[in-house]
């Protein structure tokens, strides 16, 4: 089936228009999304934006494909307003879906609009045509091709829901791993990311941020600061601004010992955490519920997983240029999304959308919501101080791991039944957290950090939760896909804040995996089967089993033997319950620490665009997920974030990093499916089974170290 | 003045001394591969070779590479020339954002200048002091292993 056909004739019932794949829908002009050249190349412009997950080169070979063009003829412009197709926020793996689905009906709408005028300009018969690297060739040979017919304006127009994208046996270069077009860059140390722009005139500033969350600016004492670096103060936003990035580094360092704030406890207590969460003001939803037949219960699990908040944690800092020129702004930024980030700077400002050109630069990997708005804004005040100036603000370390969102600590508590023959009769599971969203752009404050601290400016709001059709936040996954008659699945959102809390890869999918994963494995126990034996027999998605079966295999899971202080555990989970299929299988040592030694991962992810590119976005899941499991956790007092270095906030290491192999489930027929967070929540889970097989232990707190585990046994 | 050669030609920065050499390099001398990510020496994003040995620009002040060596990525290839570092990184696809490669590769080159046949926990104890967040380690290591091999074979043709 091609993507155009399964949505041909189809008028949506919200806007009354026919039906365009993916983000084409809703930014239908062609032109918008492609431009061909005299020169012999193709811009495409996704409005979907390069966080080193390598989507830009996925979507050119969808392009190079669907136009029959080699892959060295398309260009990607990077997304900026007003121009890029409004494609809101790069996330939730839905690139390829969004943006994929739409690029590829766009050109083959705008190969066939070609192809015809080519047809009526040569007489040669439309069906006789075919294209060979952008080359129009007739049964006599080349009569045209796109690069002459580039000027003529054709893809001015609306792009047609009639269009017929190739269908799969007729790719060629969708389906391969075709080389990242981003990295010859950055083996090379080109200047490639935001970090890198050296605009004329570029002035560098750095914020000066309060000891405690949610402090007041009270006094500033005067004096003299190196580089001539100038204050820039409004409200408690506080800044210096040099020509030179050494002068303004040092200069922040000397204005930080001349400020004076008003502080309060505004934090939880750390160590009771879990505490707080259950007592603190929330908001309840169902989320899910079931009233089936079912055999009387025989056995009960009940158990509560906790997770701490954790950080983002990219490798390069917060980075962004501003520049104002007669009351317009110019943004830098390498921000998920350029028109959100645009809707609540111009809140923040107190300027008109309109006024606000937002450009994205690629910056370091970012896994979600990270400060990468916000620094975008503290670069837009900074740079008020000096129009006409670029103004450049790097984060330090300090700020990206203290004072950027986090993914919000959580709270699941399930309980689940088993009849007498072990199977799964009821399951209850209440989740208890802040929200998992707080990207600008959605509401009617802005969420950016320095919003909060301008001169009249609002605390953030509570962050919310995308309700379960967008995937959930706490809730994502948070409804088993095994078979069970009788379920509840209840979430309390926090209607407080005290740690600002967003996105963060998987959003609640890594602890309530985690939490089904855990409770399966004990049923499991307690019904005699082996874990996997057990999923399976609950299973009733035949994609679901097939990457249970093709990880069991690739581990030895069958014929493994017991070895004292080696486990083995599984973790599975089908994304959002609507996305990719992934099954992992972990193999620890425990030690002083738990040592994740291997990990075997199968996944279904539909098409796959770029093999080799979904073969790397699962493994950096899943080294993600060992990494969160075994050491991530915010640190906090009552008034800051104490864990705001790689000292306070270890990640997995080099010599900690398991031996990992991807087995990928050939799917050519298949829409495509995001590979970027399939893999992190059931890599968690299995680490957890792992360590339950070879100490018998339940953990039932993340991190998993020495404590967390010698907890769980004391609880046993 | 603070005079020293970079990536093989005669360089000449006009700042204090006790400025970080990650400064220099990435203002006046316009660099654009070493980078910051922490300037604690906790993440190796900074990562640059001073005679050979890696050295955290983010903290080494510029004073102390007078008259010294300094080679960063940009002076070990080049995308016709690639060292084949940068040319095994690129036949493994290693990396993701890439933030952390700067420092990665300058560490593997020194690595590997003076251990042409290091096992794979050589290299990740080499690469110890590098942080990686995508979780491209494994392709990195078997880069540097496949850049070994090739430069093993380059020798050997010689």
């Amino acid at each position: 089936m091609s993507g155009g056909a399964q949505f041909h004739g189809l008028v949506t019932p919200e806007d009354g228009r026919p039906r365009l794949p993916g983000s084409l829908h809703t930014n239908r002009r062609l032109a918008q999304w492609l431009t061909f050249h005299r020169e012999g190349f193709v811009t495409i412009r996704p409005g979907k934006v390069e966080l080193g997950q390598g989507i830009l080169t996925a979507l050119a070979q969808i392009a190079a494909d669907e136009l029959d063009v080699a892959l060295a003829r398309i260009r990607v412009q990077p997304a900026a307003t007003p121009d890029s197709p409004n494609e809101g926020v790069t996330s939730g793996s839905l690139s390829v879906q969004d943006c994929g689905a739409a690029l590829r009906h766009a050109c083959a709408n705008a190969r066939a609009i070609h192809l015809s005028v080519a047809a009526q300009r040569t007489g040669v018969p439309l069906a006789a045509l075919r294209v060979e690297d952008g080359t129009f060739l007739g049964p006599a040979g080349p009569v045209g091709s796109y690069w002459a017919q580039a000027d003529d304006a054709l893809l001015e127009c609306e792009a047609l829901p009639e269009a017929r994208p190739k269908p799969p046996a007729a790719r060629r270069v969708a389906g391969t791993s075709a080389p990242r077009l981003d990295l010859p860059d950055k083996v090379f140390g080109a200047a490639r990311f935001v970090h890198d722009l050296r605009l004329p005139g570029m002035l560098h500033a750095r914020v000066v941020r309060p000891p405690a969350r949610g402090a007041r600016l009270l006094e500033v004492r005067e004096g003299p600061l190196p580089g001539e670096a100038r204050v820039v103060r409004d409200g408690s936003f506080l800044a210096v601004l040099a020509a030179a990035e050494h002068d303004a580094e040092a200069a922040a360092a000397r204005l930080a010992a001349r400020a004076r704030w008003q502080e309060a406890d505004t934090l939880p207590e750390e160590g009771a955490l879990a505490d707080w969460l259950r007592a603190a003001p929330h908001e309840r939803s169902l989320v899910a519920e079931r009233d089936g037949a079912a055999a009387p219960a025989a056995s009960v699990v009940r158990a509560t997983f906790f997770r701490p908040p954790v950080a983002h944690a990219s490798i390069g800092t917060c980075c962004a240029v501003a520049r104002w020129s007669d009351g317009a702004l110019e943004v830098w930024t390498h921000s998920q999304g350029i028109y959100n980030l645009r809707a609540d700077l111009a809140k923040v400002l107190r300027i008109a959308p309109e006024r606000i050109v937002v450009r994205h630069v690629e910056g370091a990997g970012c896994y979600g919501h990270n400060g990468a708005d916000d620094v975008a804004l503290d670069a837009a005040l900074a740079a008020r101080a000096a129009p006409g100036r670029p103004v450049r603000v790097l984060w330090s370390r300090t700020e990206e791991l203290g004072w950027a969102p986090f993914s919000p600590a959580m709270l699941v508590e399930v309980e689940a039944a088993a009849d007498a023959a072990g199977n799964l009769v009821s399951w209850r599971a209440e989740i208890i957290g802040n929200g998992h969203s707080s990207r600008p752009g959605r509401g009617a404050e802005p969420t950016l950090l320095s919003g909060e601290y301008v001169e009249g400016g609002v605390p953030v709001p509570p962050s919310i939760n995308p309700p379960m059709a967008g995937g959930g936040g706490a809730q994502r996954n948070a409804v088993p896909l095994y078979r069970v008659p009788r379920l509840r699945v209840d979430l309390r959102r926090l209607t407080v804040m005290p740690l600002r809390s967003s996105a963060l890869r998987g959003l609640g999918a890594p602890v309530n995996v985690w939490a089904i994963e855990s409770t399966m494995d004990e049923l499991a126990a307690r019904a005699g089967a082996d874990p996997i034996a057990y999923r399976l027999r609950h299973l009733d998605d035949p994609r679901a089993a097939e990457v249970l079966r093709a990880v069991a295999e690739m581990a030895g899971w069958e014929g493994r033997a017991r070895r004292e202080g080696v486990g083995m555990g599984v973790g599975f989970a089908r994304y959002k319950n609507s996305g990719a299929w992934c099954a992992v299988i972990a193999e620890i040592a425990a030690e002083a620490e738990v040592r994740a030694r291997r990990l075997w991962i199968a996944a279904d992810v539909g098409e796959a665009i770029n093999p080799d590119g979904v073969a790397n976005q699962l493994e950096g899941g899943a080294i993600h997920g060992v990494s969160m499991a075994l050491k991530e956790a915010v640190r906090f007092d009552r008034r800051r974030v104490t864990s705001d270095s790689w000292e306070t906030y270890p990640i997995l290491r080099f010599s900690e990093v398991p031996a990992v192999a991807v087995r990928l489930l050939p799917r050519p027929d298949q829409p495509p499916l995001g590979a970027g967070e399939c893999a992190l929540a059931p890599t968690v889970a299995a680490l957890a089974g792992a360590i339950r097989d070879a100490l018998g232990v339940q953990v039932r707190a993340m991190p998993f170290t020495r404590e967390t585990i010698a907890a769980a046994m004391d609880a046993a | 003045m603070v005079r020293f050669t970079l990536n093989g030609a005669a360089a000449s920065v006009e700042l204090p001394g006790e400025v970080p050499l990650l400064h220099a390099l990435r203002g006046p001398l316009g660099l654009s591969g070493p980078r910051y990510g922490c300037g604690a020496e906790q993440c190796g994003a900074c990562m640059v070779l001073v005679d050979d040995v890696p050295r955290h620009a983010c903290t080494l002040a510029l004073g102390a590479v007078e008259g010294k060596a300094v080679r960063t990525v940009e002076g070990l290839g080049t995308p016709e020339r690639p060292h084949p570092l940068q040319a095994a990184f690129l036949a493994e696809q290693a990396g993701q954002c890439g933030f952390c490669l700067s420092g990665i590769l300058v560490s593997a080159a020194a690595l590997l200048a003076r251990d042409p046949d290091p096992d794979e926990a050589t290299i990740r104890a080499a690469l110890e002091p590098h942080l990686c967040r995508c979780g491209s380690h494994n392709r990195i290591v078997r880069a540097v292993r496949r850049a070994a091999g090739a430069l093993r074979g380059e020798e050997a043709r010689a």
